[in-house]
């Protein structure tokens, strides 16, 4: 864990790294009413991948990404995120493996209207026990990396949705989590935004960060390394681009 | 690690109650008024108290009147001469001074004006000494002095100066087939309003012009602190021996006395009314903030997202109310310390209200935005991550 706080694990991108960032072995998630989300899913997201998950919706995979960003619980089974055992963990350690571990990016960008640029990056870094002034510090350089070090001081509203996303990207990998989930990263940009992001994700990957991406779109999810499919609450088909392209 | 410090919890209590200023403000301005009310009750009536206790202290609680009571069949009697020097010679007895007044003589601007159109002025022959016992004041000219207590000179009560028109001292009336020259002019008696309404003249005066038999008709008495009680008990076998019956006592001070705890009571009846106001703003906080907890179920998603514990959303909902509560509280506190101080401009008052009641009304209203946000807290700290991201 705390190798992940000092810095990304070193990258290896031709080799895969032994470890698993992400370990969950036959995951089910009945909703109550008997909906029957997920039904027995198992996969492994490693250090440094590119791994898109693929399916229409109510397929059920925003509930895997819920269930791999402990913001819920399986009804069965187990999830190991960088070795823990999350099932046994209090309300307060998943709270802290959140602020620590896990950087999440909706697609509704979920910026506050009431803060500048940098403080919703800043934001990112509240519960992980930063001081203020360390706050705006990473806050500020991440928002560089994303090209926005000239926003620092403007309101969300007054963003184009591209540089919106990008915001919502610099906070989630503010605190330099070992993992980052995107629901639909690309779902309210146009395709030239989205290639922006996609391209960034991409070198976060390669920086060593296990990046899951969420979406319906088979063009994004052709620019991953590693596809997942979900239909009906299963694992239907997984497979690995060597390179880029090819669906 | 999942505790903020104070200045995080500040910060972004301060931020979430920028999202609607205008909620904000008018659920501050709930509180604002309860306690605006509060601190006003309390400042009025302390400066009102501090008033009547100057005063009691300047009159002193020590004075005694002794006055003749009706005879057996109802007949107005009169005190004898002696009674004045009998009662100054009681043990804790300081100082006495009698009056008695004149019922058949009237007092007129000139000769001019119709017998019996006396303005209800009465005449009253004092002791030269009546004016250090009552320790009144004068608004003009002097008192008796031993050079003229002899010759025909009046002094002037309030009222008595105000009904006949008399302003400046050096006016002659017309007493008794004679004039008589205005020497000076009272301000109010706090102890002894019957004299407002009296024309006072030296009782050597009095026997040499006016008639007077030496009869008296009041006794003013200042006795030791402590011992007033028991000066009482020998009191009426002092100044009138052989009718001790007849003899009444009262102790002026004691209307004021009454009116300081009657205060009392209508203040703590006010300061009840007000934290009924108060307890209707800290029910229009806690409304609004269950509001506010609805409306950012997202907001409450994300940062659970970020690592928030349920622990931290419950203190920020906690932290906003008691922050909004507090404002309210201090603006009331001000805005009541303003109204007393403009009171008691108006009455001519001090104005007494310790900082502690400030102190003390910001502190109650950040109690009641706490308890206010209690319930509106626990209800965001238990929202489902995942529920509230989807809820929009």
């Amino acid at each position: 864990m705390s190798d992940v706080l000092g810095g990304p694990v070193p990258p290896t991108p031709c080799e895969r790294p032994a470890t698993a960032v992400v370990e969950c072995h036959d995951l089910v998630k009945t909703y109550p009413g008997d909906v029957r989300a997920l039904r027995g899913v198992s996969l492994r997201v490693h250090a440094g991948d590119l791994t898109a998950i693929l399916g229409p919706s109510g397929s059920g995979k925003t509930t895997l990404l819920q269930l791999l960003g402990t913001l819920d619980r399986p009804t069965s089974g187990s999830i190991r995120i960088s070795g823990t055992d999350i099932s046994q963990l209090s309300d307060r350690a998943l709270s802290r493996l959140r602020a620590e571990q896990i950087g999440f990016v909706f697609q509704q960008f979920h910026l506050s209207p009431l803060m500048n640029v940098l403080d919703n990056v800043a934001e990112g870094l509240l519960y992980a026990g930063v001081g203020h002034r360390q706050r705006q510090q990473r806050a500020a350089l991440a928002l560089e990396r994303l090209g926005l070090g000239h926003r620092l001081t403007h309101r969300p509203a007054a963003l184009s949705g591209g540089e919106r996303q990008r915001v919502a990207i610099a906070r989630a990998i503010v605190g330099r989590p070992a993992l980052v989930l995107a629901d639909e990263p690309t779902g309210n940009l146009d395709t030239a935004n989205g290639e922006v992001v996609v391209d960034f994700l991409r070198d976060l990957a390669a920086d060593g960060t296990a990046v899951v991406v969420i979406t319906h779109d088979p063009e994004i999810a052709s620019a991953m390394d590693h596809r997942i499919e979900v239909r009906d609450g299963r694992l239907v088909e997984s497979a690995t681009n060597v390179t880029a392209g090819g669906a | 690690m999942a505790r903020l410090s104070p200045a995080d919890i500040a910060r972004v209590a301060s931020r979430g109650l920028r999202g609607h200023p205008l909620r904000f403000s008018l659920s501050a301005l709930g509180i604002a008024i309860g306690v605006a009310a509060m601190v006003a009750v309390v400042g009025i009536t302390q400066s009102s108290r501090a008033q009547l206790d100057d005063l009691l202290s300047q009159l002193g609680t020590n004075l005694l009147r002794v006055y003749p009571a009706p005879d057996l069949q109802g007949r107005q009697t009169r005190l004898p001469t002696e009674a004045v020097s009998m009662l100054g010679r009681i043990g804790p007895v300081t100082a006495a001074s009698g009056t008695g007044e004149l019922p058949d003589v009237g007092v007129y601007r000139s000769p001019y004006v119709p017998s019996g159109k006396t303005s209800s002025v009465a005449l009253q022959a004092v002791d030269p000494s009546l004016l250090t016992t009552l320790r009144g004041t004068l608004t003009g000219g002097h008192w008796f002095t031993t050079a003229n207590q002899a010759v025909p000179t009046v002094v002037l009560g309030s009222d008595a100066a105000e009904r006949l028109g008399v302003h400046t001292p050096g006016t002659r009336l017309w007493i008794d087939a004679q004039w008589w020259v205005v020497v000076g002019i009272l301000d109010p008696l706090r102890l002894a309003p019957s004299l407002d309404a009296a024309a006072l003249v030296p009782i050597p005066a009095a026997r040499t012009y006016a008639g007077f038999d030496g009869t008296l008709t009041g006794v003013y008495l200042r006795t030791d602190e402590h011992q007033v009680m028991s000066v009482t008990g020998v009191i009426p076998r002092t100044a009138s021996p052989e009718h001790p019956d007849q003899v009444g006592i009262a102790r002026p001070s004691d209307a004021l006395t009454a009116q300081l705890t009657a205060n009392d009571t209508l203040n703590r009846l006010l300061i009840g009314l007000a934290a009924i106001g108060l307890l209707v703003g800290g029910i229009g906080i806690s409304n609004t903030m269950i509001i506010a907890v609805i409306e950012r179920r997202p907001e409450i998603g994300l940062r659970r997202a970020l690592g928030a514990t349920r622990g931290n959303i419950a203190a920020q909902f906690l932290s906003e109310s008691a922050l909004m509560s507090a404002t309210g509280g201090l603006a009331g506190a001000l805005l009541g310390y303003a109204v007393t101080l403009v009171y008691a401009h108006v009455q001519a008052w001090g104005t007494s209200l310790p900082l502690w009641v400030g102190a003390a009304a910001v502190l109650l209203t950040a109690l009641v935005g706490t308890v206010a946000g209690l319930y509106p807290a626990i209800r965001a700290s238990r929202e489902s991550p995942t529920h509230a991201l989807a809820s929009i």
